[in-house]
């Protein structure tokens, strides 16, 4: 394309040195990366450090000897694992029916059942858990609906055991898996199962040996995020879980909180850090990091042939080949029965699609909406059903000075982080989509270590770097610590927004004698605002719902909206967090449908 | 001949939009037809139910005497190239061919020798542990045209498939379909929008437009006997001249062209051409010769030159007659030109044989 040409650098002029002009190109990284060096890789850094020196400044293994002597911690260790992959493999195996129904039916109805893959996505985990513990408790719906449909006796144990954490967990994570296996899909081109299916390859011939390969990459790369951030969770489990079900990121908080024991904190949170390099790692040598970002390349990366690899791929191949013909068997018998004449259209095969599709979709949507109901009852507890009407709840909400000054505190908290994140990261988008320049890959990899790494390493680490520079209980520490998960986000929207973004739109405007801050204000700013504005509503929603950052910094003094609905939570369940949860629910509806009307507003241009 | 494929009044409409009206065609075995027509005139459709990947509202489609109407892809014995050529980018060369045959249960050893053999005939044979990605452009279309002939099929359909090549590449693999048509002797049906393309390449032209066949035949057919104006202006460079039947003669028809001039074309016997009918003529810009002061033809005409273009072997003219009526013509550029011929008058001329009677006026041409 004529896209490499027009995108060369500008040549350097000779009278301004080599450095000056090196800088005039790299200017727009620097806000974004000296921000993630001092508030993300310095404090990381230094964690791992405090970790394995004692107060003396000495070497000193005594945390990783303590984590690995008692089978307690190498228990938490083993549970995490094992919650982590059980989620993984839920949310695989439950997202790619839904992200194959979504990739393969029209834009119309493809949009339509986003929605509800959507709502979930953005609403709190908090809301989302106390929502299962509505449904899964001794009272809850589930054992209500089915006591009084006589199926069972006595109340079933649904929760506080591994099986709530289960529902909990992949509830949580199958939003992402979901995105991320569609985005794969989407660019799957559709021609390719149609050339299998002329070439004589029947249902499952083509699904199996053509589009379940091509859509592989995207498995991996839901995988992969959902074990990683499954890793450092503890929301669900600590709700929805008991002790036997304990994951490290909950132990890092009872060492924290409960033993004040900052330095073995710091040695589990690296254990954390730890093994999610080596799984990054083992990713990296089996199927190559390009899978991440969606971009399989075949042949191109013919040096992986480790021994690894080479057997997973044989295997793969040998499993894909025998999947497929026992699903042309099937075809085959049921086409040997029925001797099928085609003088009429068939049925189309769609109906299991949508049928599986559809049984996700209802499992993710559904249950959050169990508060509402609660939220208006009568009940002096928090179960199933609802009794009369009263607002008692809402106005216990509204009465309570704690209540007001913590959501007052998270959306000034959340508009100033989303400001901060646009600020810094449009530049460094701009930079990353535009310019070539060597090493582009690492840059992003760094820039998106902070969503990519469990949360709750860095906010430990960031516990520790404010308690040197009294940041703690402060709403600027807030904004900091919640803008360094934000700006990649905003970073990755903006350069998606950049990458549909004609550049001879600037170089027309300046050939038309409008200099580069003009260009910017008349041409760029316009067509890119509905971007940023995304990327605003983005920002200001993940600040607005982020606890693990809060439950560290805000010290218990500084209470934001997520941190006091934790609190509450932790001490007495009450219909009161159900009427905080609708209003919650209802605001990020509302802020939902303002995204989506300005992206309809701006794609009728 | 036998028939390979034959369709009757097979429709599709999406919504209110009928994209194929009732069409119907035989093709006999080992001919290369060309579905040629602008974008929008059904061409696709027509192609996309044959591949049993649109299913038709209704008619019959039989490959091979099979009805295939509403088969499955799979079931039926076709091969079809796509425009981006729809290699598998996760399988090899030699997966991507030996596909469509383990589809079809060949045991190893025969699979192996007729995908060597057909990278032979498309000389790449060195590519076969290649991936797509690694290809250019024109050996991609090679191995796609390999891996949808290395099984055989009835027929082939191809959907423009030279489409994303430049021009020179086009050229050549224009050709070298050419040659492995005759190679492989398959019955191929061919989807352009290239009317150049459609004429160098096809046994026959099946020209469309609005959803229905416009007119088949071979390309000479097509070129010097139109039956439509449509047909006239898709096919090359046309003079159109609005006329009037006046005279019927034995050989010829005499006809009164546009400002009183009489132009004289073959006599035909279509009923339709009385004196109420609108009519056309129509003539090729190279069929008009430039006539010296002393020279006759059948039919001539003076002509006020506007401009000229020398576009390579030939210079294009661009006059009008003496109602304002535009007139193009072409002539071999033979020497440098001495354009200096702009705003004379000059006379051409044309034989009567040359000169095809159309049905209707034609609106709005340039």
């Amino acid at each position: 394309m004529s896209d490499t040409a027009l995108r060369a650098p500008l040549p350097a002029r000779a009278d301004s040195g080599l450095r000056s002009a090196k800088f005039r190109r790299l200017w727009p990284l620097l806000p974004t990366s000296i921000f993630l060096l001092i508030v993300f890789l310095i404090p990381v850094s230094q964690l791992l450090w405090l970790s394995i020196v004692d107060a003396g400044g000495e070497i000193n293994l005594d945390h990783y000897e303590r984590l690995f002597s008692t089978t307690l911690y190498f228990n938490v260790l083993k549970n995490t694992f094992s919650i982590a992959l059980w989620t993984t493999l839920i949310c695989i195996v439950a997202g790619y029916p839904v992200a194959y129904l979504l990739a393969s039916v029209s834009p119309a109805s493809r949009s339509g059942l986003l929605i509800w893959v959507m709502v979930p996505f953005w609403t709190s985990f908090l809301v989302r858990s106390f929502a299962w513990m509505l449904l899964l408790g001794r009272d809850g719906v589930l054992n209500q609906w089915m006591a009084s449909l006589g199926v069972i006796e006595q109340p079933l144990k649904l929760m506080y055991n591994f099986f709530g954490v289960m529902v909990g967990m992949s509830h949580a994570m199958l939003p992402i898996a979901i995105l991320t296996m569609l985005s794969v899909m989407q660019s799957i081109n559709p021609n390719l199962t149609r050339a299998a299916s002329t070439l004589g390859a029947g249902t499952s011939h083509s699904f199996w040996r053509i589009y379940f390969p091509l859509s592989l990459p995207g498995v991996a790369a839901a995988g992969l995020l959902v074990f990683i951030t499954a890793m450092g969770f503890f929301i669900t489990p600590t709700l929805l879980g008991s002790p036997r079900e304990m994951m490290m990121a909950q132990l890092i908080i009872i060492q924290i909180e409960e033993m004040l024991n900052w330095g073995f904190a710091g040695a589990i949170s690296v254990m954390l850090l730890v093994a999610a390099f080596s799984i990054f790692y083992l990713f990296d040598r089996v199927l190559g990091m390009s899978a991440l970002t969606g971009g399989a390349s075949y042949g191109k990366s013919r040096g992986r042939d480790g021994l690894l690899s080479r057997l997973g791929s044989d295997i793969g191949r040998r499993f894909i080949a025998g999947i497929s013909w026992i699903g042309w068997g099937i075809g085959h018998g049921f086409h040997m029965l029925f001797r099928p004449k085609y003088d009429r259209p068939g049925g189309q095969r769609m109906t299991a699609r949508w049928l599986v599709g559809l049984a996700v979709i209802i499992f993710l949507a559904v249950p959050t909406f169990f508060v509402i109901p609660l939220s208006f009852s009568e009940n002096s507890f928090f179960g199933w059903p609802p009794r009369g009407f009263s607002l008692q709840w809402y106005e216990a909400y509204f009465s309570s000075a704690i209540w007001q000054e913590a959501t007052l505190r998270s959306v000034g908290v959340g508009l100033s982080t989303a400001m901060l994140s646009v600020v810094l990261g449009t530049p460094a988008a701009f930079f990353l989509s535009r310019q070539q320049i060597a090493g582009k890959t690492a840059i992003i990899a760094f820039i998106l270590s902070p969503i990519i790494l469990p949360h709750i390493v860095v906010a430990v680490a960031l516990f520790y770097a404010y308690s040197y520079v009294g940041l703690i209980g402060t709403n600027i520490g807030l904004v900091i610590g919640h803008t360094v998960f934000t700006l990649p986000y905003v970073i990755i929207t903006v350069m998606a927004v950049l990458k549909n973004y004609d550049q001879r739109l600037d170089q027309a405007a300046w050939t038309l004698g409008a200099d580069q801050a003009r260009t910017f204000r008349y041409i760029t700013f316009p067509l890119i605002r509905t971007g940023l504005i995304t990327a605003f509503l983005f920002a200001f929603v993940r600040s607005f719902d982020e606890l693990t950052i809060a439950l560290f910094v805000s010290g218990g003094i500084a209470t934001t909206l997520p941190r006091q609905m934790w609190s509450e939570a932790l001490l007495n369940i009450s219909p009161t967090l159900a009427a905080v949860s609708t209003l919650m629910l209802v605001f990020v509806a509302a802020i939902i449908l303002i995204a989506e009307f300005v992206g309809r507003r701006s794609r009728r241009r | 001949m036998k028939s390979k494929l034959s369709i009757k009044n097979v429709w599709k409409s999406y919504g209110s939009v009928m994209a194929l009206k009732e069409t119907s065609l035989e093709v006999p075995e080992g001919e290369f037809l060309t579905l040629l027509g602008p974008s929008g005139s059904g061409k696709t459709t027509l192609l996309m139910t044959l591949a049993g990947l649109v299913l038709p509202d209704g008619g019959e489609i039989r490959i091979d005497g099979v009805l295939s109407t509403f088969a499955p892809s799979h079931q039926r014995d076709i091969g079809m190239v796509f425009q981006n050529y729809a290699l598998f980018p996760h399988l090899t060369i030699y997966e991507n061919i030996a596909f469509p045959l383990r589809m079809r249960r060949m045991p190893a050893a025969e699979i192996d020798r007729k995908v060597k053999r057909i990278l032979e005939i498309v000389r790449l044979p060195h590519v076969a542990e290649r991936f797509p990605s690694e290809l250019s452009g024109g050996q991609q279309q090679r191995i796609a045209l390999a891996r949808c002939t290395v099984y055989q099929p009835s027929i082939v359909l191809m959907d423009e498939p030279l489409g994303a090549l430049d021009k020179k590449l086009r050229d050549q693999m224009q050709i070298e379909i050419k040659m492995l048509h005759e190679e492989l002797k398959t019955t191929i049906l061919y989807v352009t929008h290239d009317q150049e393309e459609a004429m160098s390449m096809s046994d026959r032209i099946c020209l469309m437009n609005d959803g229905q066949i416009e007119q088949i035949g071979t390309p000479n057919d097509l070129y010097f006997e139109p039956k439509s104006i449509f047909t006239a202006l898709f096919l090359g460079g046309a003079n159109m001249f609005p006329v009037r039947i006046k005279d019927q003669d034995t050989d010829f028809d005499t006809y009164e062209g546009p400002g009183g001039g009489m132009i004289r074309a073959p006599r035909t016997n279509d009923p339709r051409r009385s004196g109420t009918d609108e009519l056309s003529i129509m003539v090729r810009p190279e069929h008009i010769t430039l006539l010296r002061s002393d020279e006759h033809a059948e039919n001539a005409a003076e002509v006020r030159v506007r401009n000229s273009v020398m576009v390579g072997p030939v210079t294009k003219y661009f006059g009008e007659l003496a109602d304002g009526t535009d007139v193009t013509f072409t002539q071999l550029t033979t020497a440098p030109t001495r354009s200096a011929i702009s705003g004379d008058t000059i006379r051409i001329g044309w034989p009567a044989a040359r000169t095809v009677v159309l049905p209707g006026r034609s609106v709005g041409h340039e």
